[in-house]
């Protein structure tokens, strides 16, 4: 089983999201070992970039307010390297097509391996554009995940078939933020990826914010995926977020423990 | 390789989000480019509405002047709306309305597209969103003011750069969120495919009039094709009928804005490198962490950090040549227009005269250069008259 499998293999999972160097790289990895610590069974770290075009408003300011800080690939990978250290569970960096490549993808890809990156989400790059990447994340083992969207009808199948990791179900239209209520039928959703692809599991994101949003996506899914609630919070006490984000986290895992069918 | 592309470029880097709605939008485009009743009332509203097909111009003072080659000036400028904007406008708002879709939105750096999509949407009863950068809302304050007078809801986008690529960013998001009765009027040859060969055939109009004008008057083709570039759709319009044709050059002049040897400019292929961006793969002024660089140009409408991808390939092949021009040369080439000939040009379509002030007088005399004037200066009036130190403010 894979490392990013294995977040799955108790119970419904809760994925947590943080945007790197936000406000500094310490807090990230502070926040970072904390969140593991308060049972977030994998952690999506988020690399800045300067246009982040899926993003609603709360991490495009987390994006400009570490990118002003002076954070770069370089730097959040010295302190993922760090970090893995002291935390096991599964993470997956989350950023934009043109980081990678800018970079340059194989040693952007190969870098991620080495430091114990299990996986690379990118919004931007979908079916239809993986092989820019894949063959590469094939190489070095870094998982490439698929997003599906609400708007993805009869492209399902072919992603989930081909999908690695997870899938990353977007519960909603628009871009990344929190939400009142998500409407769409997400049951659907992971029905037809299982039926594509009975192996892997499916993550709920977009626009969960409360423990019983969470709750209800996991229900119907695999587990829940967090980003702007917890970059809310980082957003609100900065360097003094910790204590905030581990009882938020706590919480949030806590109600996907109640509903969880074991 | 996906779709999309020319050489590498070009292609389909957008969320999963909105690939259906790229699916809709070439399926029908490819279904109602060759539908005759689709290209009638489209040809028709070109020629009606527009005020197509637009005069190619023989510019005699500044020919004299010059010393060099015969210079024709392609009166973009005249079209209604001002602009070359209108003929991609008016395609995908007529294709648009033929899918069903209510509400177009568009993004704007100068204000041209933008005012050409609220125009459209006007004329064909479609509601209208433009988003533009705060920062070009205070540099074309006229252009938001008329935006609104057709009717359109103007969003001034404070993200990032507060430019046009963070207007294009931020019209991508919307539509992310609101597909089913919403077309994005995307308003250059770039973002994903479909966008760059949707626009480039409707702008392709402007090639295929120069070269029957040309025809007639001269009974030749031009030595030389020249077109400003930002993201590229005039350019683009202009070169496309004259690709096959090698005995012409076809050069596309960028935005230097301070200098290619300064961090103020917005020169793409002089200074921008291999990237993913807004949907496709393509040239971008960026850092080496693929960060976007925040470009500058006095243009609002060149202001922007790529160019379309057919342009990259271009480029590549060696078919185009791309030179860049500066703020000053650009602005001294819109007053040189105004004194020689009586035209006050856009000072996006400025940038393609000072080239053309530089390479007519090499030229033997019975050579011929076009220059696409692809909008008017009103709009910059007040602006120009800042950059020489008067305090003017529209």
């Amino acid at each position: 089983m894979s490392n990013i499998k294995s977040a799955f293999a108790h119970g419904k999972a809760f994925i947590s999201f943080v945007t790197c160097g936000d406000p500094d790289l310490d807090t990230t990895a502070a926040l970072a070992r904390t969140m593991a610590e308060a049972g977030a069974d994998l952690i999506e770290l988020g690399i800045p970039f300067s246009d982040p075009t899926a993003e609603g408003p709360v991490i495009q300011a987390a994006n400009e307010r570490a990118l002003r800080g002076g954070v770069t690939a370089d730097r959040i990978f010295e302190m993922v390297r760090q970090l893995r250290r002291e935390v096991s569970v599964p993470l997956v960096f989350m950023t934009y097509a043109n980081v990678v490549y800018g970079y340059g993808a194989e040693r952007f890809i190969s870098t991620c391996a080495e430091i114990g990156v299990d996986g690379l989400i990118l919004p931007d790059v979908p079916f239809e554009e993986k092989e820019e990447f894949a063959p590469l994340c094939r190489k070095y083992g870094v998982e490439l995940i698929s997003l599906i969207a609400p708007t993805s009808a009869g492209r399902v199948e072919q992603i989930a078939r081909a999908a690695e990791g997870f899938v990353y179900c977007v519960s909603s239209l628009g871009v990344t933020g929190v939400r009142s209520e998500i409407t769409t039928d997400i049951g659907a959703m992971v029905r037809l990826v299982r039926e594509a692809n009975p192996d892997i599991p499916c993550a709920v994101g977009f626009g969960i914010s409360t423990p019983e949003q969470a709750a209800e996506m996991a229900a119907v899914s695999d587990g829940a995926i967090v980003g702007s609630a917890i970059v809310r919070l980082v957003g609100q006490y900065g360097r003094e977020a910790v204590p905030y984000v581990r009882e938020y986290v706590k919480r949030m895992k806590d109600a996907l423990g109640e509903d969880a069918p074991e | 390789m996906s779709k999309g592309r020319f050489g590498i470029h070009g292609g389909q880097y957008i969320p999963e989000t909105l690939m259906n709605a790229v699916i809709e939008l070439e399926d029908a485009y490819n279904h109602y480019k060759d539908d005759p009743d689709f290209n009638r009332e489209l040809t028709e509203l070109f020629n009606e509405y527009a005020g197509r097909p637009s005069r190619l111009y023989y510019a005699r003072r500044m020919t004299e002047d010059l010393g060099g080659a015969k210079i024709y000036l392609k009166r973009e400028d005249l079209n209604h709306t001002g602009s070359h904007k209108i003929n991609n406008v008016l395609g995908q708002a007529l294709l648009a309305k033929k899918m069903g879709k209510t509400r177009l939105i568009a993004e704007t750096g100068a204000g041209q597209h933008g005012v050409a999509t609220a125009t459209a949407a006007a004329l064909l009863g479609m509601s209208c969103v433009v988003f533009m950068g705060e920062e070009d809302t205070r540099r074309q304050a006229l252009n938001v003011y008329r935006m609104r007078l057709l009717g359109a809801e103007v969003i001034p986008v404070t993200s990032g750069t507060a430019t046009l690529k963070d207007a294009v960013s931020e019209a991508m998001r919307e539509w992310t969120g609101r597909i089913s009765d919403t077309h994005y009027c995307l308003g250059s040859v770039m973002g994903p495919h479909p966008f760059p060969t949707i626009v480039r055939d409707f702008q392709s109009v402007i090639s295929r009039e120069i070269k029957a004008q040309l025809m007639e008057r001269e009974g030749r083709l031009p030595d030389a094709v020249i077109a400003c570039v930002g993201g590229g759709s005039n350019a683009m319009g202009a070169f496309y009928h004259f690709i096959g044709d090698k005995s012409v050059r076809l050069i596309g002049c960028e935005a230097a804005g301070r200098g290619v040897d300064t961090a103020e400019t917005a020169a793409t292929i002089a200074t921008g490198r291999l990237g993913i961006f807004h949907g496709m793969k393509s040239y971008f002024c960026q850092d080496r962490f693929g960060q976007i660089a925040p470009v500058y140009s006095i243009s609002a409408g060149l202001d922007y950090p790529g160019i379309g991808p057919e342009h990259a390939w271009l480029h590549d092949t060696g078919r185009a040549e791309y030179v860049p021009v500066t703020d000053t040369e650009a602005v001294d080439a819109f007053e040189y227009l105004s004194r020689t000939e009586g035209i006050i040009p856009a000072i996006e379509s400025a940038h393609a005269l000072a080239y053309a002030r530089k390479l007519a007088p090499s030229m033997e005399q019975d050579q011929i250069v076009v220059v696409n004037v692809s909008g008017r200066g009103d709009k910059d009036v007040a602006a120009i008259a800042r950059y020489r130190g008067e305090d003017l403010y529209e």
